[in-house]
């Protein structure tokens, strides 16, 4: 068990900078995700700390050792890969124990190693079989028991889940937090897929094109997005992202395309300000009558999901070609296309974001 | 799937029959005059079925010596031609397999310069480089050695260009996981490569210890002496349709024992074989 | 996400794993084949003491030498007729064994023999049965009053050897045909079958032209076999002979080089094939290209 802390860490090929500096330091224990679209960096990034990528600049240390030059063997550290690189000549047991014998440990300690990894992931009427006879779900659990009997200082995994289906998936992600739960190894998780960052993550680390946007818990990323990726990244469905300018003597924000939107519990900026405006469509609620709302929209179309009810619409004045917006309201509430809807953004859920620099205000 | 018709399958049937007798039928003379005496074979029309002579015949030819290539028994050719053979074949793959192996799964200077090098090779067939290649085998003095038999056809661009395509179709991962399992390149080598190549270390063989059995201009170059020759070279040594001193039951013993074990392997390894033979066209 | 080649990252090793496949290479191809070149500009006086270059006056004696032209005719009819009879019969055979429905394995297990057989010694076996001596075919065919003495007539020796040839290619075309009649999809055949095409107007209008990347990948293999893989029957069964009849590039080579030592000549003729076999590598790697865009 131990800390892992990144300093400044870069990666360049030739004179293309694919990471530029990225700083972490995860506590003894924890479970970090690092979540991104592809190409953002993500799995360099976690390669770089398993010791599969060089480093171009910046330090990696693993339990307070600078790693930067170790191979990956001498960091002990273990990793789940996304295909779960399973030895395909080797039985289940071979495959959990060839770290271990490279290591040089006695027969009776890998036997007993194995056997106890076997025992937590359900493997051990599989020993004896070779990968191709195991389904996807008991390779998974191979990979994280190859993963598990080397007792590492760090568990990376590579996006262990995404070729699993939907069901598997859920099933899997919560063996997995229990795994981690029990042993209490640090484990750096790197996913595109933002319902696993939120449910794994004590802390998320959000990527985008080689930049570390925002560190810090599932909650907190949700709630105080720091930027406009972020904002866009998490949460389902997507964040309304409206470019507006603050409008004169508290008039609200005039929408980009036409429309106002006056927040009421939120202090605005200096008028003129131009900015983004983000609210989630599940802040947003149904109000009686115009005066009771921060805005209204018009329905264009209604999707109902039984337990939500999306309804899409632009907001009231706004032009044909503006951008639509969500809201995602109970699932009983009865909307049709044509209908104006008065809504209210919950209390400190209006989320503005500088037109320029697209980071928090 | 098309059910042809009666009739069509008993015509496709005997065209094969007829086929399998004119691909077989050279071999079963030619075993059948193995069992003939000498008198017998020289008076055409040969008969159709074995004779008696068998027995005698092979062990005169293995163990007795044969006049005409200075007394050297066919056991001694026979021992020489495996030698080659798997000297050969298993040479040319302990060579490609570890180029192959440089070339995917290291980044060095001059890499491609390399691989180029090898695979231009497969425009360089002995034939284009007869001469001066015989004068270097001579300066190295090679000739009549079983280094010189075996050593120069050991250079395979097939094989190499055979094991890159194979490697390069294992995953990265596993590479990963085997460094990060602490294995080094050569534990890599001998504990995950070499066991996911067996098939086609096998396919290999086969065709190769074929190509090694078969060979003929090379051996008849570097060779002078009568006990270094390979079977099919002694054969040739041993037929003469001038000179009526040719022992022909010899001959034709000699003929078979040279066929049989190729076509032994073949047979026996026949998935290898089939495998093989499509890949390194590939 | 296709990452680059994941490698190791050793500075050493890879130099050493490469190394004797290298120095093989160096050794008796590149220092030989580099030599055939210099040499094939060069001359020799009699006593080979001292030689001179005459550029390339060698290639231009070897044009000009009838027996040069005529060993380039006799290749070229040998590899026509020894690629074409022996495409032809495993065609025939691998459309036969594509319509059976039992037996396949049995056939195929007796087909391949000839592939390990030597060539030289293929040549040996055809040569048995039809020497004049004690040919049994021999005999019969003078019995029926022919005239047959492939050691006296060039034209017969050309028909033997042709025959040997194409005897022992036949194994190989034939696996290559089934497998590529197999890989048809059925419901093609089925498709024309409900399109009320016969067996035969199935295979011309179907299955023909779709092994055609097959059949052109086998002439070349089979014309590379015919050039150069048969030194050992012209070899073994005619030595050239009678008069030049079946005096191929490739034996010519040899024994001009090894026989009548003319060594300029030899080196020159060396560098003549060293052409064909480029126009040819290069004509089957072309194929292999399309073959992978075919899918």
């Amino acid at each position: 068990m131990a800390t892992i802390s990144l300093r400044d860490v870069r990666k360049s090929y030739g004179s293309q900078e694919v990471i530029h500096g990225v700083n972490l330091d995860v506590a003894d224990g924890e479970f970090i995700v690092i979540v991104g679209p592809s190409g953002c960096g993500k799995s360099t990034l976690l390669r770089m700390v398993a010791g599969l990528e060089a480093i171009s600049a910046g330090t990696i240390e693993i339990a307070g050792r600078v790693v930067n030059k170790l191979e990956p063997r001498e960091r002990n550290i273990a990793m789940v890969f996304q295909n779960y690189a399973l030895y395909p000549h080797m039985s289940v047991f071979d495959n959990m124990a060839y770290g271990l014998k490279i290591a040089g440990l006695p027969k009776d300690e890998i036997r007993a190693r194995v056997d106890k990894a076997a025992t937590m992931l359900q493997l051990e009427p599989y020993l004896q079989r070779k990968p191709r006879e195991l389904s996807g779900g008991q390779r998974q659990r191979v990979a994280m028991g190859r993963a598990l009997v080397r007792d590492p200082a760090a568990f990376l995994f590579d996006e262990p889940l995404s070729n699993l289906d939907a069901k598997l998936r859920v099933q899997m992600r919560l063996e997995i937090k229990q795994m981690q739960r029990s042993v209490g190894t640090t484990s750096l998780y790197v996913t595109h897929d933002q319902v696993e960052a939120m449910t794994l993550a004590d802390r998320l680390v959000v990527m985008n094109q080689g930049v570390a946007e925002q560190i810090g818990t599932p909650i907190t990323v949700y709630e105080r997005p720091a930027s406009v990726f972020v904002a866009g990244f998490i949460g389902s469905p997507a964040m309304n992202l409206v470019a507006a300018e603050v409008a004169p003597q508290g008039r609200g924000l005039a929408l980009a395309g036409g429309g106002t939107v006056k927040p009421r519990d939120t202090a605005l900026p200096d008028p003129g300000r131009k900015v983004l405006l983000g609210v989630r469509p599940e802040h947003l609620r149904l109000v009686n009558g115009a005066n009771n709302a921060d805005f209204e929209i018009r329905v264009a179309a209604v999707e109902a999901l039984g337990a939500d009810t999306l309804a899409h619409g632009h907001a009231a004045g706004a032009a044909e070609g503006a951008p639509m917006l969500v809201a995602r309201l109970p699932g009983g509430t009865r909307v049709a296309p044509g209908d104006t809807l008065p809504l209210a953004i919950d209390p400190g859920m209006t989320h503005l974001f500088d037109a320029g620099t697209s980071r928090r205000i | 799937m098309v059910q042809n018709n009666q009739g069509s399958r008993i015509v496709a049937h005997a065209v094969l029959i007829l086929g399998i007798a004119v691909v077989a039928f050279p071999i079963y003379y030619t075993f059948v005059a193995s069992t003939l005496s000498l008198q017998t074979i020289l008076r055409p029309p040969l008969p159709l079925l074995p004779g008696r002579e068998f027995f005698t015949n092979y062990a005169t030819a293995l163990f007795g010596g044969v006049g005409r290539i200075g007394g050297v028994d066919v056991g001694t050719l026979l021992f020489n031609t495996t030698v080659v053979a798997l000297a050969v074949a298993i040479g040319k793959i302990v060579i490609s397999i570890l180029s192959a192996y440089a070339i995917v799964f290291f980044r060095f200077p001059f890499r491609m310069f390399f691989f180029w090098t090898i695979f231009l090779t497969l425009m360089l067939p002995i034939e284009v480089r007869i001469l001066p290649t015989y004068k270097v085998m001579v300066d190295l003095g090679l000739i009549d050695t079983y280094t010189g038999l075996t050593l120069p056809l050991m250079a395979s661009a097939t094989a190499t260009l055979l094991f890159r395509q194979f490697f390069m179709t294992i995953p990265g991962e596993l590479v990963e996981a085997a460094r990060v399992d602490g294995a080094g390149p050569m534990r890599f080598f001998f504990d995950i490569l070499l066991p996911l190549s067996r098939t086609n270390i096998a396919a290999l063989f086969v065709i190769l210890f074929i190509y090694g059995w078969t060979q003929y201009l090379w051996p008849l170059l570097v060779t002078n002496s009568n006990d270094m020759n390979t079977i099919v070279i002694g054969l040739r040594k041993m037929i003469s349709f001038a000179d009526a001193d040719t022992e022909w039951h010899l001959v034709m013993v000699t003929c078979v024992l040279a066929i049989l074990p190729p076509v032994l392997v073949v047979v026996l390894m026949q998935r290898w074989f089939v495998k093989g033979l499509v890949e390194t066209e590939k | 996400m296709s990452s680059p080649r994941v490698t190791f990252n050793n500075k050493l090793l890879p130099y050493l794993l490469v190394a004797p496949q290298l120095a093989i290479t160096l050794v008796f191809f590149y220092w030989p084949a580099s030599q055939a070149i210099y040499q094939s500009v060069l001359r020799e006086d009699p006593f080979g003491l001292n030689s001179r270059f005459v550029g390339l006056a060698n290639f231009q004696r070897l044009f000009e030498e009838p027996s040069y032209i005529n060993s380039f005719k006799v290749t070229a009819v040998f590899s026509i007729a020894t690629a074409v009879l022996a495409l032809v019969v495993a065609l025939l055979l691998a459309v036969m064994a594509d319509r059976i429905v039992k037996g396949r394995g049995f056939y195929r297990t007796l087909m391949i023999w000839p592939y390990a057989v030597a060539p030289a010694i293929a040549g040996m076996l055809w040569l048995f049965m039809f020497n004049p001596t004690m040919g049994t075919f021999a005999y019969m065919l003078r019995s029926a009053g022919y005239n047959w003495d492939p050691l006296l007539n060039g034209n017969q020796a050309m028909v033997l050897v042709i025959a040997a040839a194409a005897w022992k290619q036949i194994s190989y075309n034939f696996l290559f045909f089934v497998a590529g009649l197999q890989a048809i999809p059925k419901s093609l055949v089925e498709a024309a079958a409900i399109d009320g095409a016969g067996e035969n107007r199935r295979f011309w209008t179907i299955q023909f032209p779709l092994i055609a990347p097959t059949t052109f990948f086998l002439l070349v293999i089979n014309t590379v076999y015919a050039f150069f893989d048969t030194f050992g029957i012209i070899h073994a069964v005619t030595g050239g002979g009678p008069g030049k009849a079946t005096e191929t590039l490739v034996y010519k080579v040899y024994n001009d080089g090894f026989v009548n030592l003319m060594l300029g000549s030899s080196a020159a003729q060396s560098v003549v094939l060293m052409v064909i076999v480029i126009a040819l590598t290069a004509i089957q790697f072309r194929y292999v290209e399309r073959k992978v865009h075919y899918g």
